[in-house]
């Protein structure tokens, strides 16, 4: 006899899905020249048309951004700028329900996440900004630090609306103009929140949608109008953008790759430990640039929390990210699966052992089963390149020493995680990682509050908290 | 006597034992019950969980004011928990004082309820605090007028003072007057214990001496069970399992009261020991007002509309 | 046109979330700027600060345990709350202090942007006032500020409305728990306020508003035992330092503003520092 969970789908029938979109220029929708199709990644079916945005179209995002800068938002007291901000992040908790079930749509990630941890983040973080927008003077950048001007953001498919949030909340709060373009993946959401701006009546051109691919970013990137490029994206794009504003004045912050080391000393809470290694990497799909994708064991206990581990791996439900009950969904595009396809098979021929629980895994649609390598050392390409995709690789340690060297040894510095009941070796073991972002005892925790960024090729800068805030203010002496 | 190779029944060995478990850290178990309480049971399968709930419930008086009506009301609902539906399970077992077996057992017996046992509370329930002959010969007169289950508590003040060879010893003397005449099942208190670390050692302890179900509350302190208690108790379960080969049950008592508590109480078995447990052998529910709740609710989904209280008994 | 008789308020108290009358049965009388009557507003008694007392210590642990996010939402929803009965406030305050209808519309518009202002401090206040600090040793060492618990406060008599929310709102965001008296000559206000409260997810107890003689209460809160500090701003200069002698009983933090800053938020939050080791 067993429980088995019957089908729980959560209704689409909050959204409603335009056949074709336009951009958001201005205040207003205008129509798009060029399409193409936007799928939903768990069945492939086509969910609309998305506009691609050439020069044209960026000029005019560019010039009604610095319009709205000019003319209106540099004008506006913080207090006031605030307000609006606290409208928008109002309108989203009404109105969570439709951008969860479009989040899921248009991205594969499971309805439950969608609803329970991107659209309550991404309002939160409007509403901790909005607190911001009359209290620079106390971010620690001066008694009256300055916006930037207008921001080109170019954000990432795996936290759409969360990812618009982090960049969009600060910039504005701090008093900049924005264009600001979606994952070519996962438009819609970004395009709903279009309509929350126009129900705010946000000054028109304050925020700017444009559409499109990685051409389009790259005319913002490169865009003379623009003081200000915040992107989240791979290393090999940051590097790209890194080197086409180095002779130009603008500032840039970057969020980049991470390959995160999850170290499991032998006095971890194990249950919880197991737990908090399963988020680390199957949160999402694995799509997350933070994901604790390196596990360090301790050896001495490296056997237990395998055994438990691959126990615990049995009951993820991998299906329908529409199904209230689906733990891990859909991974994103064809392009995405073909990578993570691609890393593992190196895995299997570069001799780490591979192990996945048995999943009936739909037709159509994108999917790859959670899987873990063991055997795995720091010369393998699983150990040392992102995956981004639900593949773990476990290697083990005799000391925390060596955790810590292992855990170091990379290019990347996003983030880290440290399971151990002993505080006084977590707290040494947080001061030797050379990681932005490090969780003890729990993993993939944000906040609006909590700054967020990477150490050396993770990229540039911090988003949240008031550290979070000086990527939009320049103090007096910045150059 | 069973150690099942744990520990050798010294004082020094459960002590070196319970103290090298691993930590659980409260966080982490918390977060882990609750995502498991997002669960949506719908349809085919909440219709199985309600049904199959009914048939864990312990039905619960333990009033000073019990007498023997009220004792037979209630084995009468225990039996037909719906006098309009016959397709409705009897539950898993009434649950009285010592000095009320005799009543509950006549009763079933004479109701055709003979497939429904008694279980009694025992050890000076709930405080535990009396001596050794008392709680022997409390537990020794349930079996005697009839009990097929023992219920009986844990000293909490010698856990809480560290003496947990005083507990274990306590829990293998009663299990010996237990014999093969009733299962024993060994309540922690978890609302007293507090930590979920001493929730854990409890249950190892307690699995060790010989308990065949741990449960968690006597129902007259809150907090008493919790989903993140359960959790924890499920997980010592299913790893005491692995160790010993051996299946124990689990018995959240006090606090549940909705079919969606109880809902989510069968996801976290399902979900942490797994579904060999889903039964009334391995898992039970003290309750009393969620009996009711669960037949509105089956009532809902074999009708269609929402039901009213006026529609099942009170007892 | 008909001669319709209007139902007139009747003004209580606001305690622990409820609308009770003070339990010694007094009144006094508010009349408007031109000498016509307007209400009966209660004269709390010593027995209605020890009720309101015990409310507010009961609420603080749930209040504090709160995250500083759901503190801001509800602060942030006692403005909606205001924002959509300026008019009600408006006239109140024309009718019992006589200003213009200016002026009480920018009182109006100050106190919804106030509450807003304060709303946004409720998670940022500890990155301004906390710290990790770096001390000569292999020592993690944070400072952390924290509520201090009950907070009995003294309004000003004007700004009737917007002296409240100074008042209150700064003592709350950080998860204090209050006990304010609200302008004697202008109590109506506060009183609307609290209905405002009541409708704002704020939990039971945490603002509690007594009207009443500032002579006759403000004495026994600086005795009480129980009340952590206070802030008198609305008290006259000259009474301070009688109240500093016998709040200094239990050493009661006691301040007076001028002005709203986060430096009023900060004066009641205590500085809690914790060291660790940081070793292997």
């Amino acid at each position: 006899m067993s429980f088995e969970y019957a089908p729980a789908p959560e209704s689409r029938a909050v959204v409603s899905i335009k056949p074709k979109y336009g951009h958001f220029i201005g205040g207003k929708f205008v129509a798009g020249s060029k399409h193409f199709p936007t799928i939903n990644p768990a069945t492939e079916e086509v969910l609309s048309q998305i506009a691609l945005a050439g020069k044209a179209e960026v000029d005019a995002a560019v010039k009604a951004a610095r319009k709205a800068y000019v003319s209106t938002w540099s004008k506006m007291s913080g207090k006031e700028r605030g307000k609006y901000l606290y409208r928008i992040a109002r309108i989203m908790q009404e109105r969570a329900r439709e951008f969860a079930v479009l989040e899921t749509l248009d991205n594969g990630k499971p309805i439950r996440e969608s609803r329970d941890t991107d659209i309550p983040l991404a309002a939160a973080h409007f509403f901790y900004h909005a607190g911001w927008a009359d209290k620079l003077e106390y971010a620690g950048l001066g008694t009256s630090p300055k916006p930037l001007g207008v921001a080109g953001q170019i954000i990432p498919w795996n936290f759409p609306l969360l990812m618009l949030a982090w960049k969009v909340a600060p910039a504005l709060a701090a008093g900049n103009t924005v264009v600001l373009k979606p994952a070519e993946s996962t438009s819609l959401t970004a395009l709903l929140f279009a309509q929350v701006c126009q129900q705010a009546e946000l000054p028109a051109g304050v925020v700017n949608i444009v559409t499109g691919d990685g051409s389009t970013g790259s005319l913002i990137v490169n865009h003379p109008g623009i003081d200000k490029i915040a992107f989240t994206g791979s290393t090999e794009v940051g590097k790209i953008i890194a080197r086409a504003v180095a002779p130009t004045k603008k500032s840039v912050t970057l969020e980049l790759g991470g390959k995160a080391a999850n170290i499991v000393f032998d006095d971890a809470p194990i249950d919880e430990t197991v737990e908090g290694i399963v988020n680390g990497i199957f949160f999402n799909q694995g799509h997350v640039c933070c994901a604790g994708s390196r596990l360090l064991l301790q050896e001495n206990v490296a056997e237990e929390v395998l055994h438990k581990l691959k126990n615990r791996m049995e009951k993820i439900r991998v299906g329908d990210p529409m199904d209230k009950n689906t733990d891990v969904g859909a991974i994103n595009s064809k392009e995405q699966l073909a990578k993570i396809t691609e890393l593992a098979a190196a895995g299997d021929a570069e001799g780490a052992e591979r192990w996945s629980p048995t999943c009936n895994l739909p037709t159509k649609g994108f999917w790859f089963a959670p899987t873990i390598f063991t055997g795995v050392t720091q010369a393998h390409r699983i150990a040392r390149e992102e995956i981004f995709g639900p593949v773990l690789s476990v290697l083990t340690f005799r000391t925390p020493q060596e955790a810590i060297e292992k855990a170091n040894n990379t290019p990347f510095g996003l983030s880290a995680g440290i399971w151990s009941e002993k505080g006084s070796r977590t707290l040494w073991a947080s001061q030797q990682l050379r990681a932005g972002v490090i969780w003890a005892n729990t993993f993939n925790k944000f906040d609006p509050t909590s700054p967020f960024g990477g150490y050396k090729e993770s990229g540039w800068g911090r988003e949240g908290g008031r550290h979070g805030l000086s990527a939009y203010l320049k103090g007096v002496s910045h150059e | 006597m069973s150690f099942y190779g744990l520990v050798d029944g010294s004082d020094a060995s459960l002590k070196s034992y319970l103290n090298n478990l691993s930590g659980v850290d409260q966080v982490g178990a918390e977060a882990r019950a609750a995502m498991l309480a997002t669960r949506s049971i719908k349809t085919t399968s909440k219709r199985w969980a309600i049904e199959t709930a009914i048939t864990m419930v312990d039905l619960t008086t333990l009033e000073g004011a019990d007498t023997p009506g009220k004792v037979k009301a209630l084995c009468t609902k225990a039996v037909r928990p719906d006098p309009t539906d016959s397709t409705v399970p009897s539950v898993g077992a009434v649950c009285v004082y010592n000095d009320m077996v005799s009543v509950a057992r006549t009763h079933l017996d004479l109701i055709g309820g003979q497939h429904v046992p008694v279980a009694a509370v025992s050890t000076a329930f709930p405080s535990g605090r009396a001596s050794m002959p008392v709680k022997i010969q409390d537990t020794q007169d349930a079996i005697d007028a009839g009990a097929a289950e023992i219920d009986m508590v844990i000293d909490r003040g010698a856990f809480l003072a560290g003496r947990y060879i005083d507990v274990f010893n306590e829990i293998v003397q009663i299990k010996e007057v237990c014999g093969d005449k009733a299962h024993l099942k060994v309540i922690f208190e978890t609302g007293e214990l507090v930590t979920y670390d001493n929730v854990r050692k409890a249950s190892f302890l307690a699995m060790a001496a010989g308990a065949d179900f741990i449960k968690t509350s006597t129902g007259k302190v809150v907090p008493a069970a919790t989903p993140p208690v359960v959790l924890v108790m499920l997980e010592a379960v299913r790893d005491f399992y692995e160790m010993t080969n051996t299946r124990i049950g689990v018995k959240p008592a006090g606090g549940i009261r909705t079919t969606k508590d109880a809902i989510k109480q069968l996801v976290l078995v399902n979900e942490t020991v797994g579904p060999d447990w889903l039964n009334p052998k391995l898992f039970r529910i003290g309750a009393s007002a969620l009996l009711n709740d669960l037949l509105m609710q089956r009532m809902k989904l074999d009708e269609g509309y929402y039901s009213s209280p006026q529609y099942v008994t009170m007892d | 046109m008909s001669n319709r008789i209007d139902v007139k308020k009747t003004y209580k108290l606001y305690i622990n979330g409820a609308f009770p009358r003070t339990e010694s049965g007094r009144t006094y009388e508010v009349k408007s700027a031109k000498g016509a009557f307007i209400a009966n507003p209660c004269l709390a008694s010593r027995k209605d600060l020890r009720d309101a007392v015990v409310a507010a210590r009961a609420a603080h642990s749930g209040w504090n345990r709160a995250t500083a996010y759901n503190r801001g939402q509800i602060l942030y929803r006692i403005a909606e709350m205001l924002e959509g009965r300026r008019a009600q406030f408006v006239d109140e305050i024309m009718q019992v202090t006589g200003v213009t209808k200016v002026k009480a519309e920018k009182e109006l518009t100050d106190s919804v942007d106030r509450l807003v202002w304060y709303a946004g401090w409720t998670d940022k206040i500890a990155s301004l006032s906390g710290s990790t600090n770096p001390v000569a040793g292999p020592f993690y060492n944070f400072t952390i500020p924290e509520s201090m618990g009950v907070v009995a406060a003294i309004a000003p008599e004007t700004p009737s409305l917007l002296g409240l929310i100074d008042a209150v709102a700064p003592i709350i965001t950080s998860g204090n728990t209050v006990v304010v008296l609200a302008s004697t000559k202008a109590p109506l206000s506060a009183m609307t306020f609290a209905e405002v409260l009541a409708t704002s997810d704020l939990p039971h107890g945490v603002i509690n508003i007594l009207t009443g003689k500032k002579e006759e209460i403000a004495p026994w809160m600086a005795s009480h035992m129980d009340i952590d500090a206070m802030d008198i701003s609305g008290l006259p200069a000259k009474q301070h330092a009688e109240i500093k002698v016998a709040g200094a009983e239990n050493l009661k933090r006691i301040h007076s503003f001028k002005s709203a800053d986060p430096g009023r938020i900060i004066a009641f939050m205590e500085a809690k520092t914790v060291w660790h080791p940081i070793g292997l």
